[in-house]
């Protein structure tokens, strides 16, 4: 199956390793990511702040470049690319009229990644791949806000308590802890602007998570991971406590579990160490 | 007042007391309080209905339930709450809201929309009263100048190069914050740097920027924002 791919900025900087995991882990699920062809910025948070149309024009550019490739799903993995693309596409069916120049015509099957692997490539196929099962690897689930709210917009069903991640999880082996939070925000673009925000919700997630016994975070959002990843030394010293919760992204995972090589390279590029925990779980 | 409805205040005061009506939980000192019962709604404010039509959405039809500051996590930092931003908006407190932090610091998380009974989102409320600060002679007195400063240098980032040169983006964004003195004495630098030579040497911050083709045509999108919006 080939399926246009969108990657967004995210995935070519700080996300790298969720763009190569990605690709790599559709590849072992027969799954070709045909990246989108000058493919722009979607507009993030900033441009729904500046100004509503604005906003769904950057983000419909990629969605008539998909509509041009031809295929019919299109994949995108971070979660809020899809979300300002899901509104993008929600404008021009429902208000065409206020975008006369933009011809979308539909049909195109607009997907957060997570989506896709669970429905289109669905659990059977992956547990059929699965080489190196992730015993003993106690994680929770994050999935943060974009791919899930606003259900209207973003089509999700269990949007307060969703479950493919942790199902994806289960099947690759791994023990999967129930906990509150999957949904609560991590503080989004926030983080650069409001540091001691971004430090407050993060180590909340961190307390909860440990609280259920978790040894890492699993998550599908880049932005969820830069948060969860990078700040870990300032959110220890706000709280005085010292954390080191390693964070994975769910596809560098069901690569490690089909056995991909390549997997280790993407752990080392994480900030806070994922290293050590893999090892002493003799997964790599 | 009649026996009766002497009756019915006297029930509800022992149920709960004034203190505890107007306050449902613990609120920082700095946190505006509305007086939501002395206000009658009759008819919209002109500034209500340039925010419905701007948001398209009708915050004429919120009931106060509190649900969506219930569920939002950022409140603790905000100075006035989501419900009651929306009460404002709705009895025409353009400066309250307009220099209020609130509505710089909602993430668009959008808990609150997804639980709102009356379906209405919060945060398409919250751009539009962002670019009304923008736009209104409240424009010097924005309650949190880093937020929009940051997505300013975001946009005027991707127009430059039609894809995020996150390097430059992140230091403009904390160099023209208005928080720069606090960043150097506070030694928030330290953390920053650190974390920049955690990253580069991982390739996932890239020193130079990534540009598209088709940049011309992408610029062109930009001449949709008004003036106050330009980047």
């Amino acid at each position: 199956m080939k399926v246009s791919y969108y990657p967004g900025c995210s995935l070519s900087g700080t996300g790298k390793e969720y763009g190569e995991s990605t690709v790599a882990a559709l590849k072992i699920l027969g799954t070709e990511a045909v990246e989108l062809n000058d493919w722009s910025c979607c507009g993030a948070s900033s441009a729904h702040s500046a100004g509503k149309e604005f906003a769904v024009e950057l983000a419909a550019r990629n969605l008539l470049i998909a509509q041009d490739a031809g295929l019919d799903d299109f994949v995108i993995p971070c979660s809020a690319c899809f979300q300002r693309t899901k509104v993008a596409e929600y404008a021009l069916k429902n208000h065409p009229e206020s975008y006369p120049d933009l011809h979308y015509k539909g049909g195109l099957d607009v997907q957060d990644l997570l989506s896709f692997v669970y429905n289109k490539i669905g659990l059977e196929a992956i547990k059929k791949v699965v080489k190196k099962e992730l015993n003993g690897l106690k994680a929770v689930a994050y999935y943060g806000c974009q791919s899930l709210r606003h259900p209207e917009v973003t089509g999700a069903k269990n949007y307060e308590n969703p479950t493919q991640m942790d199902e994806i999880l289960k099947v690759l082996g791994a023990d999967v802890l129930t906990w509150s939070y999957k949904t609560d925000c991590c503080g989004g673009s926030l983080g650069i602007s409001q540091p001691d925000i971004l430090r407050t919700l993060v180590g909340k997630l961190y307390d909860k998570a440990l609280e259920v016994g978790a040894e890492c975070i699993v998550t599908c959002c880049p932005l969820c991971m830069a948060n969860l990843d990078m700040y870990q030394d300032a959110i220890s010293k706000k709280f005085n406590k010292q954390y080191n919760m390693p964070v994975f992204y769910f596809t560098e995972l069901i690569a490690l579990a089909a056995g991909e090589k390549d997997a280790v390279k993407w752990f080392k590029s994480h900030v806070a160490d994922s290293v050590k925990l893999l090892k002493e779980k003799k997964l790599i | 007042m009649t026996e009766t409805t002497e009756n019915i205040t006297a029930e509800k005061k022992a149920v709960f007391p004034q203190e505890k009506m107007e306050n449902s939980g613990p609120v920082p000192e700095n946190q505006t309080q509305v007086n939501t019962e002395s206000y009658q709604l009759n008819n919209l404010t002109p500034f209500a209905e340039s925010i419905i039509q701007v948001s398209g959405e009708k915050l004429n039809n919120c009931y106060q339930c509190g649900k969506c500051t219930a569920g939002c996590p950022i409140t603790y930092a905000m100075d006035i709450l989501p419900h009651h931003i929306i009460k404002m908006v709705q009895l025409g407190m353009e400066e309250k809201v307009l220099t209020s932090k609130t509505i710089w610091l909602c993430a668009a998380c959008e808990t609150c929309g997804t639980r709102c009974p009356n379906e209405i989102m919060l945060s398409p409320i919250m751009d539009a009263l962002r670019q009304r600060a923008l736009n209104s002679k409240y424009k010097n007195k924005i309650g949190e100048k880093a937020t929009a400063v940051f997505h300013r240098e975001f946009l005027s980032s991707i127009k430059s190069h039609g894809r995020v040169y996150e390097l430059m983006m992140m230091a403009m964004s904390i160099m023209k914050s208005g928080n720069l003195i606090n960043f150097i004495l506070k030694f928030e630098w330290v953390s920053y740097l650190k974390l920049l030579f955690a990253v580069l040497p991982k390739g996932k911050m890239s020193l130079f920027p990534h540009n598209i083709k088709k940049k011309k045509e992408f610029k062109n999108i930009f001449k949709k924002l008004n003036n106050a919006q330009k980047v």
